[in-house]
């Protein structure tokens, strides 16, 4: 039997293995790879970046939006246990509680040292990428978010580096909203926080040049692009600047010249500058997203983007055959091994019905709370988390999906990322962490099978 | 303080009585210890019966109903939408039901007309298939927070007062009279005392915990309801169940959505209740049975409100609780073993009723006074008020696409509502000295009601009332806790589908991100 926690059960499941003829069109572009990656979200992308490293012949294919909901921090582990919220100030001591407390948890599939090795080869990445993410010594940091809040995380963007330090510091800051950017109040995020930041000034400005009305961050962050318009920034902020030792703004300073703008403000205004994570979807997803959009193809990586998979076969020779399109089928692929990193109930890789959980792609078995009475708590911050949120995809020591008697249904089909049982990043605040990590155990595990 | 009358309750009847007082010329304070509706008065299918649901089982209740109904249409109209109703049967009914039922309409002098089975189709082409009998009906639909707002602004306009967050925590009696009440704010832990003339019970289902701190006793028993509010509009008129009363057999159209319900669970106390799963399956299940459609269409939320009844807490098995009579109970508590002469309690009854309700507890209460002043509400319209436009469906967005400027950003996107209107409603609030939270403004608003639950408004919200100072210190941090919560609980029972991934969204945004649930322990 699967491992079974809080009365989890998996449910029964089909998979079509059907003939290839049935689903040979002439009209329909095949391609032949080692790999397939179904997913574009963190787990996908990074599993990508790992595949194209291994010089895996990889195709990808998935809707990007999802990543544009990414908020900045990356985090490792920031809970442990979630049921006593207990923040954590070293991750890596906490995986190696999180892995003896509940030896079900995705992280207890991989070497601690697999786990690092992940995490360094994707910010290495993001690095080359112009968009380089700081670490804090191998600790959590804490840093503060738009809604007046204090968040645990491990890494994030270099255009978040000060607000963290500044925080530990307790420098006199200057906080900065901008008229017509909704969501965002930095008198909200001062009076929230001053018993743990007392010296935060807040300051509401125009932005450059802009109409009058609504504005969004992704706009502003393109703007600024372009150095006139930090020059003007810098000039609406200045007056303002006063004693503080540094400025936070919206996650908003540049697009693709994040490191320009930097560099720019914080000349400008002689202070260091950061920015503070915004409501979801934010500019800092759009950022990943496009630098993976960008850079992943040169490595060899083969994309569908924007579209998905709607059909699954598996061939008389253990292939994979997906049709892939975005209405109706326009490419079949027909791949040696796949990874499925398609996310949960938001992403699509599971569908919730009033009786049940189905995987969507594979119809694998997905391991869930009996019935639909214990999905959820009647109180949203339960500080047990809500059960709905570890249900999932159950796999072995080498991210196999598993049948209910634990053996991996099939030998060439791997599982990444939010879609995994037995884990809830949300609570546990380990989402790009978990994604990362598992991805690089698939990759590794698929890698060893093609080979 | 003091008054000539207390009101304890700010449902439709605490509310429909102030200002049936107030036009009688009688000074009232209304104490209510949470906010307008919170019980029955707001967790109802927000129906204007015909009185047709009622012919045979409560035929006394079915004609008052229909009287009510009429009147309010004509009183009140800018509170109601004449949809018009049908009661329908799909095969499996019962017969016997069926053919007595235009007989039993008839002897409560209920107007019904017979429709053909392809015209109802027609006339609402959701209906089943498999319809056997229908039925024309007069039933409407009455936005019961209006309702409550229209009747609190006019008793205001005439000289009453409204106390939200008040809580009633004792009375001191001297000699068989209510002296003084002891009335708790809730929001500064302040106490006070009032005194009035005359203390009315007007607290629906809390009213034998009000009686009960008089030394009264008044055994009820708590019957739960549970509604569901679909995305869209699923018919044009009520569409009833042609039957015994059960699950699942009323859908009610109001503005833009439909509401579908509901079920009937004894419960102990009215003070935790939620919209559990199993009455949300059963709910769509029986009502699947009517509009097809309704197996499968996205449900927004789920509430549930509690029927106080009269009549003590009998074995639970014995029989449906919709079987108890839905007529109210006026008691002069000066003629009960307790004998506190300027004490009265009224419960029990409809929304329909309402204002009959409050004309027959103010009749009481004027012969306590000796005052003569008859009742004026049966002639007198309620006044349409700003205090309560903001509920209306569709309102917001109407006003703001006519009248909007580029600064007037939409706080709430889903259901439209500008700046400008949460800024007319935390006046309305400062005017009654409330505090403008989030939850305030949700109720007095569409705020958070649409497909997003509040998601992205409840965050846009507090960043505006930061930055219009309506919002001080970390308030803002139990302010979307609070807010999300109370969201929470209509959307919990409801988590398939898309409602599923919305909520993943919600919780990755306020919990993944704002760690809000974190805040909880580190904030007392």
């Amino acid at each position: 039997m699967i491992p079974c926690e809080g009365g989890f059960q998996t449910r029964p499941y089909t998979v079509g293995i059907e003939a290839m003829h049935c689903a040979m069109n002439s009209k329909v572009n095949q391609i032949a790879c080692d790999l397939i990656i179904i997913g574009t979200g963190m787990a996908g992308m990074a599993a990508a970046l790992f595949a194209a490293r291994k010089g895996l012949d990889a195709a990808l294919v998935g809707i990007t939006g999802e990543l544009g909901f990414a908020s900045g921090p990356l985090d490792l582990l920031g809970v442990h246990p979630v049921a006593q919220g207990r923040i954590l100030e070293d991750p890596w001591q906490g995986i190696v509680d999180l892995c003896r407390d509940e030896p079900l948890h995705p992280f207890a599939k991989l070497e601690i040292d697999a786990i690092r090795k992940a995490l360094a080869a994707y910010l290495d990445f993001l690095q080359a990428g112009g968009y380089p993410h700081a670490v804090h010594g191998r600790r959590n940091m804490t840093l503060i978010t738009a809604a007046g809040t204090r968040k645990p995380t491990y890494a994030v963007p270099h255009t978040m580096q000060h607000g963290p330090v500044a925080l530990a510091a307790q420098a006199p800051c200057l906080l900065v909203d901008i008229q017509g950017l909704k969501g965002f109040s930095a008198r909200q995020m001062a009076l929230s926080l001053e018993a743990y930041w007392p010296d935060l000034r807040p300051v509401q400005i125009a932005f450059p040049d802009a109409a009058k009305g609504e504005l969004y961050a992704e706009h502003l962050a393109r703007a600024l692009d372009a150095a006139p318009v930090r020059e003007k920034l810098v000039a609406a902020i200045r007056p303002h600047l006063g004693d503080a030792q540094c400025v936070g703004l919206p996650a908003m300073l540049g697009f693709y010249q994040t490191v320009r703008v930097m560099e720019d403000l914080q000349q400008g205004l002689g202070v260091p500058v950061f920015e503070i994570p915004t409501m979801l979807p934010s500019v800092t997803g759009v950022r990943l997203r496009e630098l993976f959009e960008q850079r992943l193809p040169p490595l060899g990586i083969r994309p569908f983007w924007q579209q998905r998979v709607l059909d699954v076969q598996r061939l008389n020779d253990g292939r994979w055959s997906l049709g892939v399109g975005y209405a109706e089928v326009e490419h079949r692929v027909i791949a040696r091994g796949a990874i499925l990193c398609s996310g949960r109930f938001f992403g699509r890789g599971l569908h919730a019905r009033r009786n049940g959980i189905q995987e969507t792609v594979f119809d694998l078995p997905v391991v869930q709370p009996m019935d639909r009475a214990t999905w959820h708590h009647k109180d949203l911050f339960d500080p047990h988390g809500h059960p709905i949120n570890r249900a999932g995809i159950a796999v072995d020591e080498q991210f196999r999906p598993v049948d209910a008697q634990c053996n991996p249904i099939y030998p060439n089909l791997f599982a990444a990322g939010s879609i995994l049982a037995y884990q809830d990043w949300m609570r546990q605040k380990c989402g790009s962490g978990l994604a990362i990590a598992t991805a690089y155990g698939a990759v590794t595990s698929c890698g060893a099978f093609l080979t | 303080m003091q008054t000539q009358v207390l009101i304890i309750g700010a449902g439709v009847t605490g509310a429909g009585l102030a200002r049936d007082l107030a036009l009688r010329g009688i000074q009232s304070i209304v104490v209510e210890k949470r906010d307008v509706n919170n019980g029955a008065s707001g967790g109802n299918h927000g129906l204007l019966h015909s009185g047709a649901r009622y012919v045979v089982s409560d035929p006394a209740s079915a004609f008052e109903c229909h009287l009510e109904n009429q009147l309010l249409k004509r009183m009140a109209p800018h509170c109601v939408e004449a949809t018009g109703g049908l009661f329908v049967a799909v095969a499996g009914d019962d017969e016997a039901y069926i053919a007595g039922f235009a007989d039993a309409c008839r002897r409560c002098q209920i107007d019904t007309a017979s429709v053909d089975l392809n015209d109802a189709r027609e006339m609402e082409p959701a209906l089943s298939d498999r319809l056997i009998a229908a039925f024309g009906v007069d039933d409407a639909t009455v936005d019961p927070f209006k309702l409550c707002l229209d009747n609190i602004a006019d008793a205001r306009q005439h000289g009453g007062q409204f106390l939200r967050y008040s809580q009633v925590i004792g009375f001191d009696i001297e000699n068989g009279r209510i002296q003084r009440t002891h009335v708790r704010d809730d929001l500064t832990g302040r106490t006070r005392w009032i005194e009035a003339q005359v203390v009315v019970n007007a607290a629906g289902a809390w009213a034998g915990q009000i009686a009960g701190l008089a030394g009264a006793e008044l055994a009820m028993r708590y019957s739960k309801g549970t509604l569901l509010v679909t995305q869209s509009r699923m018919g044009q008129r009520v569409i009833n169940r042609l039957r015994r009363a059960t699950d699942g057999d009323i859908l009610v159209p109001g503005g833009t959505v439909s509401i579908l319900g509901t079920t009937s669970e004894r419960v102990d106390s009215p003070d935790v209740i939620y919209p559990e799963i199993h009455e949300v399956d059963a709910i769509i299940d029986q009502g699947a049975a009517m509009v097809p459609a309704l197996a499968d269409t996205r449900y927004i939320r789920a509430y549930c409100g509690v029927r106080p009844l009269i009549g003590g807490s009998g074995p639970k098995q014995a029989g449906d609780d919709r079987a108890v009579s839905r007529g109210f109970a006026l008691i002069d508590h000066g003629r009960q073993p307790e004998a506190i002469a300027n004490f009265v309690t009224i419960t029990g009854g409809k929304l329909t009723t309402y204002r009959l309700m409050a004309e027959k507890t103010a009749d009481l209460v004027c012969r306590q006074l000796g005052v003569t002043a008859p009742g004026r509400t049966h002639l007198v319209p309620l006044p349409n008020t700003v205090d309560a436009r903001w509920t209306e469906p569709g309102l917001a967005p109407n006003t703001w696409l006519r009248t909007h400027s580029p600064e007037d950003l939409l706080v709430c996107e889903c259901e439209m509502v500008p700046q400008s209107v949460v800024e007319e409603i935390v006046g309305s609030i400062k005017k009654q000295a409330g505090r403008p939270g989030l939850k305030a403004i949700g109720l007095r608003s569409r705020i958070g009601k649409g497909p997003c639950q509040g998601t992205f408004c409840s965050q846009r919200l507090a960043a505006h009332l930061y930055d219009r100072q309506h919002l001080a210190n970390h308030q803002g941090v139990g302010e979307l806790q609070a807010f999300l919560r109370e969201r929470w609980r209509g959307q919990q029972p409801l988590l398939w589908d898309t409602s599923l991934a919305q909520a993943e969204l919600l919780e990755a945004m306020h919990c993944g991100l704002f760690c809000l649930e974190l805040e909880e322990r580190d904030r007392p």
